[in-house]
C-alpha cells in the first residue's frame, strides 16, 4: 500500500485542526518530557556518585579486619586487629598475588589535633608513600610523606584543606606545627580537595607516617586497613582472590567463610549506592509513566471525536473500494503520528528540563540514547494501543450508514 | 472476468428486508429487471419507495436478503465485505447527490482516490486524473480544492472520479438534486456523451425533466417495479 500517500494525507489531517492537534500532544510531550528528563537526572546522579567513588583511587581494592567467629559470635567488621605490617608487606612482595601493583598499609584513628590556639577533631591517617596513588591524593602544597620520613619515624604531617582552614584560616600551613596527642608535627604539605562528602571525607583528614603513628602517637602495632591498587580494572577479581587466598594462608584459615577479614572493592559501593539511586529513578519514572498513560487515553478520545466527525469522508472511501484493512491503517497512521511527534516534542522537553535542572544543582548532563528510543517507541506504541480501538471503529462503519450522516 | 453477456445488470427475485426491533421493514420485493450493456436507465419513484436500497445493491454497498444480482456475469449478490470493496473499486463508478468529495483537497488527488485504492501507481493517477478532468471539461480547475468550486464543477469532479477506473456501470444518485437548473443541463449532457461513448448509466431521480435524458425510466413504488416503458 502507499504509505507515503497515507503518511501526507494524515499530516493533512492532523494541520486542519492545529490546536485540537496541539492539546491532544500535550499529554503525550509533558509524559514523556518527565521520563526523560527524570531518566536522565537519575543517570547523572548515578554518574555523579561514581565519579566520587572512582576518586577515591583507580582500581582500589580495600581490605579490612574483622568478622571473626568466636564459637556463635561474629563480631563486627573492622572492629578486630587482624592486619599487620606483614600481612602488607607479604601481598607486595608474593609471587603469587600478580594483580596488584600497589599496597597501602593504612592505620586511622580520629584524634584532637591542636595548632596555637585553634584545635578541631579530626581523622588521622598513618600511611606509606603508596597510599598517595593509590587513593589518587594530589598535593596542592609542598609534598607528601615520603619513604624517609617513615622509616625515619618522622613527625611530619600532611593535611587535607578542611583541617587547613580549622586551624589555620588563610594562612599558609605548610612549615607550620601541628599538635596530635601533645605531639608537634610539622606540616609539609596540603592536599588538594576532592570536595569530599557522604561516606568518606578526605578533606579532614592528616597524613602522618605509618610507622609514626604506630609507634609514636597511637601506640599499635596492627593495621585498619590495607588499600591495594589491582594492575587495571579487568584483574580486579584476579587480585581480590590472590590477595585473600594469601591472607587466608598467613592466618591459617582453611574455610574462606571464617576468615577474619573482609575485602570490597569500588564495585562492591558502586552496587550499593546505584540500587540507592535506581530505586529513586525507578519510582519517579514511574509516577511519569502515568501521565504517559493519562495522555495515550487522551489521544485515544480526540481519535474516536475525529471518526465521529468524519464518518461521511470515511463512508466515501469505503464507497470508492478503500477496504477495513486501509482505513484502519489511515487512522492508525495518524494517531501514530500525533504521538510520535508528540513524543519527539516530549525528548527535547525533556533534554532541555534535564540541562536546566543539571544546571541548577550542579550535576553531569547526560542524555542517553536509551532515552530517545524510549521517546519514539513509548510513544509510537502508544499511538498504536490507543489508536487501534477508533481505527477498528471507523473501518466498521457501515458505507451507507457514513454516506447518511449529516 | 465474467462471462461474456450483452447484460449488464441482471436482477432477479431482489428482496430486501431491514429488521428494526421487531418490526419488519420490506424495502425490495421480488424486483427482477435487466440493463443492457451501453443503456442509460432512470430508476424513478417517490421517496420510500425503496430506490436507495435498490441503488445500493446495484452499488455492492449492501447485500440483499435474497435473490441474486448479477453485474456484467457475475454475481455479486453474496460476496464479503472485502470482495464488496473490490467490486465497488473497479466496476462501480459512484455519482452522489451530494457530490461527496473530500474537503480541502484538488480536483486531481479526488478523481485519483479510486486509483490509489486500486494500487495503481502515482505517475499514471495523476496522469489519468488530468485527462479525466479535461473530459469533463475541468481542464483549468485541476488544482482548485472542492470548496473553490461551484456545484456544478464539484459533480463534473465527482463524474470523472467515477470513471477513473473504468466501470462497467456509472450509478448515480439524484446528480442534480444540488445544484441549479442550467448547470443540471450540462451534468445531464455529460451522461449522454458518456452513453454515446459506451458506458452504462443507472440513475435515480424523481424529476421527470431529468429522467426524460435517460432512454427509459424504470419506476419503483412500495419495493416493486410496475412498469418499465420505452422513451426513446
Amino acid at each position: 500500500m502507499e504509505l507515503i500517500e497515507l503518511f501526507s494525507s494524515a499530516v493533512e489531517a492532523l494541520l486542519l485542526n492545529k490546536t485540537r492537534t496541539a492539546l491532544a500532544m500535550l499529554g503525550i510531550i509533558i509524559g514523556i518530557g518527565a521520563v526523560i528528563a527524570l531518566v536522565s537526572l537519575g543517570q547523572a546522579s548515578q554518574q555523579a556518585v561514581q565519579s566520587q567513588i572512582q576518586s577515591l583511587g583507580a582500581n582500589l581494592l580495600t581490605i579490612i579486619p574483622g568478622a571473626i567467629q568466636t564459637g556463635a559470635v561474629r563480631s563486627a567488621a573492622g572492629s578486630t586487629t587482624t592486619l599487620t605490617l606483614d600481612d602488607a608487606n607479604a601481598i607486595m612482595s608474593s609471587p603469587q598475588v600478580t594483580a596488584v601493583s600497589q599496597v597501602s598499609p593504612e592505620l586511622s584513628r580520629r584524634s584532637q589535633v591542636t595548632a596555637g590556639r585553634n584545635n578541631s577533631n579530626t581523622s588521622i591517617i598513618g600511611a606509606t608513600p603508596a597510599y598517595e596513588s593509590v587513593h589518587n591524593v594530589s598535593i596542592a602544597e609542598g609534598s607528601f610523606i615520603s619513604a624517609q620520613d617513615n622509616t625515619g619515624v618522622r613527625t611530619v604531617a600532611v593535611i587535607g584543606p578542611t583541617v587547613a582552614s580549622d586551624l589555620f584560616g588563610t594562612s599558609d600551613p605548610v612549615g607550620q606545627t601541628v599538635r596530635i596527642t601533645g605531639i608537634p608535627f610539622t606540616v609539609i604539605g596540603e592536599t588538594v580537595s576532592k570536595g569530599g562528602s557522604g561516606f568518606a571525607n578526605q578533606d579532614d583528614t592528616i597524613f602522618i607516617p605509618l610507622n609514626t603513628a604506630q609507634k609514636r602517637v597511637f601506640g599499635l602495632n596492627y593495621l585498619t586497613s590495607i588499600a591495594l591498587s589491582a594492575t587495571n580494572a579487568n584483574v580486579m577479581t584476579d587480585a581480590e582472590n590472590q590477595a585473600g587466598y594469601l591472607l587466608l594462608t598467613r592466618h591459617k584459615i582453611s574455610d574462606p567463610s571464617q576468615a577474619d577479614f573482609s575485602i570490597f572493592s569500588q564495585q562492591d559501593i558502586l552496587g550499593a549506592a546505584s540500587q540507592v539511586t535506581g530505586t529513586f529513578t525507578a519510582l519517579l519514572s514511574g509516577i511519569a509513566a502515568i501521565s504517559l498513560l493519562v495522555g495515550g487515553i487522551g489521544i485515544m478520545n480526540i481519535m474516536l471525536v475525529t471518526v465521529i466527525e468524519r464518518t461521511r469522508e470515511i463512508g466515501l472511501r469505503k464507497a470508492l473500494g478503500a477496504k477495513d484493512n486501509w482505513v484502519v491503517l489511515q487512522f492508525l497512521i495518524e494517531s501514530i503520528l500525533l504521538t510520535v511527534s508528540g513524543g519527539i516534542a516530549g525528548m527535547v522537553l525533556g533534554i532541555i528540563l534535564s540541562y536546566v535542572i543539571s544546571l541548577l544543582i550542579n550535576l553531569p548532563f547526560t542524555i542517553s540514547f536509551y532515552a530517545i528510543i524510549l521517546a519514539i517507541g513509548v510513544s509510537g506504541g502508544i499511538g498504536i494501543l490507543f489508536g487501534w480501538y477508533p481505527a477498528k471503529k471507523a473501518a466498521a462503519l457501515s458505507p451507507i450508514e457514513a454516506l447518511r450522516y449529516e | 472476468m465474467a462471462a461474456k453477456t450483452s447484460l449488464m445488470i441482471e436482477v432477479s427475485h431482489l428482496t430486501k428486508v431491514y429488521h428494526t426491533g421487531d418490526i419488519d421493514t420490506v424495502a425490495l420485493s421480488d424486483i427482477s429487471f435487466i440493463v443492457k450493456k451501453g443503456e442509460f436507465v432512470a430508476i424513478m419513484g417517490p421517496s420510500g419507495s425503496g430506490k436507495s436500497t435498490l441503488m445500493h445493491i446495484l452499488g455492492a454497498l449492501d447485500n440483499p436478503t435474497s435473490g441474486t444480482y448479477k453485474l456484467d456475469g457475475q454475481d455479486v449478490s453474496k460476496l464479503t465485505k472485502d470482495q464488496l470493496a473490490e467490486i465497488r473499486n473497479k466496476r462501480i463508478g459512484f455519482v452522489f447527490q451530494a457530490f461527496n468529495l473530500l474537503p480541502r483537497t484538488t480536483a486531481i488527488k479526488n478523481v485519483a482516490l479510486p486509483m490509489l485504492y486500486a494500487g495503481i501507481p502515482k505517475n499514471q493517477r495523476i496522469e489519468r486524473a488530468k485527462e479525466l478532468l479535461r473530459e469533463v471539461g475541468l481542464g483549468d480547475r485541476m488544482d482548485h480544492t472542492s470548496n473553490q468550486l461551484s456545484g456544478g464543477q464539484m459533480q463534473r469532479v465527482a463524474i470523472a472520479r467515477a470513471l477513473a477506473m473504468e466501470p462497467s456501470i456509472i450509478l448515480a444518485d439524484e446528480p442534480t438534486g444540488n445544484i441549479s437548473t442550467t448547470q443540471s443541463g450540462e451534468i445531464m449532457h455529460i451522461f449522454q456523451q458518456l452513453q454515446k461513448k459506451g458506458h452504462t448509466i443507472a440513475m435515480i431521480t424523481h424529476e421527470p425533466t431529468i429522467a426524460a435524458y435517460a432512454q427509459r425510466a424504470m419506476h419503483i413504488r412500495d419495493g416493486k417495479i410496475y412498469h418499465g416503458e420505452k422513451l426513446t
